[in-house]
């Protein structure tokens, strides 16, 4: 699907502040993997949070496949982010939950069966490499171990989209390159990846798709880019 | 499905409950607060309105015949006072029951038993207890007492007096304290709750406010907004629930108390009886408004960071 992911002539500026985003177009074919690199405040985070539906934007449309996605009720939101898996950099687990609870919630949301939950959230945190982790609570991990549970959480329902923002940003090189190991096999195995970060190596070691944007604006848009301003 | 889901809300709002024990301790003491009012408030009014009653029950008009009256005369008009649809019951005391009475309440007074002794005749006359349904229809009684009172054979009077005045005023008196303390405490009480109702409010809304980042995870991660605050209110009820046992808990050293030195006084119920035979309803009733206070307070605490 050529369009499956869709920005056209998107701004956005907050109450009180300067033009976040600003005349944002392009597109993402299924199946490809985007990493989206700027300095911090460049807009990054926003371009992922208007996909969401978290912000919806001053002008423009973002579109899902061929949807309006700010035009969606509420419960369309909902239905539609467990299509699209989400890590952030702040991992944001619920603390009280426990490695394996924490990915339950997200397959307790799609209304998934307690047989799914059983076969799959230990298959998921094996393929992550956290099978001995399983019961320990977010505190107790380490900031790695913690970004892979979030991954896992993220794909667990199989999403169409795996959206990434800054995953590494909290991380350590051996951990960083988990990480992007664990990104490129989820795209090897048909998920598109959206990723924001700039870390230069990342991206570099890629060679895969790479938008460049600064003040708002989309400055370079590469094939197989590399980090470059 | 749906029963799937209800049991993954209670069994997440459970350990919400148990993994959070401080903050579910202190939301549970606060409400425990409220809920000590109300009981109170419950236990107060049952307190005064029996009181009342019971000194309503105690006011009576109490006619003394002359030692001459007959005793057929008598009971002609004790026959019409039943007769009036004011009256509740009449009781007729005969002269030698006066005396027995008598002897009996001062059978410790040996002065007066000598006395009566060295008397040759009964000093008692006959009297009439008459009841009426109302406090506020003694007035009518009284009256028609004083109309009939030429009745008799020989056409005098056979009634000595009608002790209904003196009676009166202290029963209005009475009557009025208790009102006034009723209506105040009541007032008080109800200051109390409010205050105590707000701050239940602004605790869960903190204990809420701690989760908000949660609350956006769960948004985020694509639960539907019944399911994320579906949690809270199980938590919230629980805190109610909380509640209201410590709070009937501690109903109880009250009422104990509260008997022990109005007892005398007031001369009605036992509270602390009155307490324990209604324990289950006590205890039922404060359930009920715990946890409706508790899911309520949740509601709208969580509704604020569902917009994500």
């Amino acid at each position: 699907m050529k369009n499956f992911i869709e920005y056209q002539k998107v701004v956005k500026h907050y109450p009180d502040s300067a033009v976040v985003v600003d005349n944002v177009s392009f597109s993402v074919e299924r199946g490809e993997f985007l990493s989206i690199v700027g300095p911090s405040g460049a807009g990054k985070s926003t371009l992922l949070r208007l996909l969401l539906g978290e912000v919806a934007p001053t002008s423009g449309v973002v579109r899902y496949a061929g949807v309006a996605v700010h035009e969606l009720s509420r419960y369309d939101i909902s239905r539609l982010r467990r299509k699209i898996g989400m890590v952030f950099q702040d991992y944001r687990l619920l603390p009280d939950r426990n490695a394996y609870e924490n990915i339950a919630f997200a397959m307790e949301a799609a209304g998934r069966t307690d047989e799914d939950i059983e076969r799959d959230v230990p298959a998921v945190l094996d393929l992550v490499g956290l099978t001995k982790k399983l019961w320990n609570f977010p505190r107790e991990l380490s900031g790695g171990e913690r970004q892979r549970v979030a991954i896992a959480r993220a794909i667990i329902n199989q999403p169409q989209v795996l959206v990434a923002d800054e995953p590494t940003g909290n991380l350590d090189p051996q951990n960083t390159d988990d990480v992007m190991h664990i990104l490129k096999k989820v795209n090897d195995l048909g998920t598109t990846v959206l990723l924001t970060t700039h870390n230069k190596g990342v991206v570099d070691s890629l060679k895969k798709r790479v938008i460049t944007i600064s003040d708002g604006k989309i400055v370079r848009d590469d094939e197989h880019g590399k980090y470059e301003l | 499905m749906i029963l799937v889901k209800i049991k993954r809300v209670v069994k997440s709002g459970a350990s919400a409950f148990w993994r959070n024990p401080i903050v579910s301790l202190a939301a549970g003491l606060v409400m425990t607060v409220t809920l000590f009012m109300l009981g109170s408030l419950l236990l107060g009014s049952a307190l005064l309105d029996s009181s009342l009653s019971q000194i309503k029950d105690k006011v009576d008009v109490n006619v003394y015949f002359r030692l001459d009256a007959e005793e057929e005369d008598v009971l002609v008009l004790a026959e019409a006072l039943r007769g009036l649809p004011e009256v509740a019951s009449v009781e007729y005391v005969s002269r030698e029951q006066a005396l027995e009475n008598f002897k009996e309440r001062h059978k410790d007074n040996s002065l007066i038993v000598a006395s009566l002794e060295e008397l040759d005749d009964n000093p008692l006359g006959a009297a009439l207890n008459v009841k009426a349904r109302e406090p506020s229809q003694y007035v009518s009684v009284a009256n028609f007492l004083d109309e009939s009172a030429a009745l008799g054979s020989g056409g005098v009077s056979i009634i000595d007096k009608v002790n209904f005045n003196q009676n009166k005023v202290a029963i209005d008196k009475l009557s009025e304290i208790i009102s006034a303390v009723e209506r105040f405490g009541s007032f008080l009480i109800l200051i109390l709750a409010v205050i105590a109702l707000l701050v239940t409010f602004n605790t869960i809304r903190l204990a809420i406010y701690t989760a908000r980042d949660e609350v956006a995870v769960m948004k985020l991660v694509g639960a539907s907004n019944n399911y994320v605050s579906g949690p809270f209110l199980v938590t919230g009820a629980l805190y109610g629930a909380l509640s209201a046992v410590l709070s009937t808990i501690l109903l109880w050293p009250l009422a104990g108390w509260v008997s022990k030195t109005t007892g005398n006084f007031f001369g009605a119920i036992d509270l602390s009886s009155y307490f324990v035979s209604n324990l289950l309803q006590i205890f039922l009733l404060l359930l009920v408004a715990g946890i409706i206070l508790g899911t309520i307070s949740s509601i709208m605490a969580v509704r604020r960071y569902l917009k994500v």
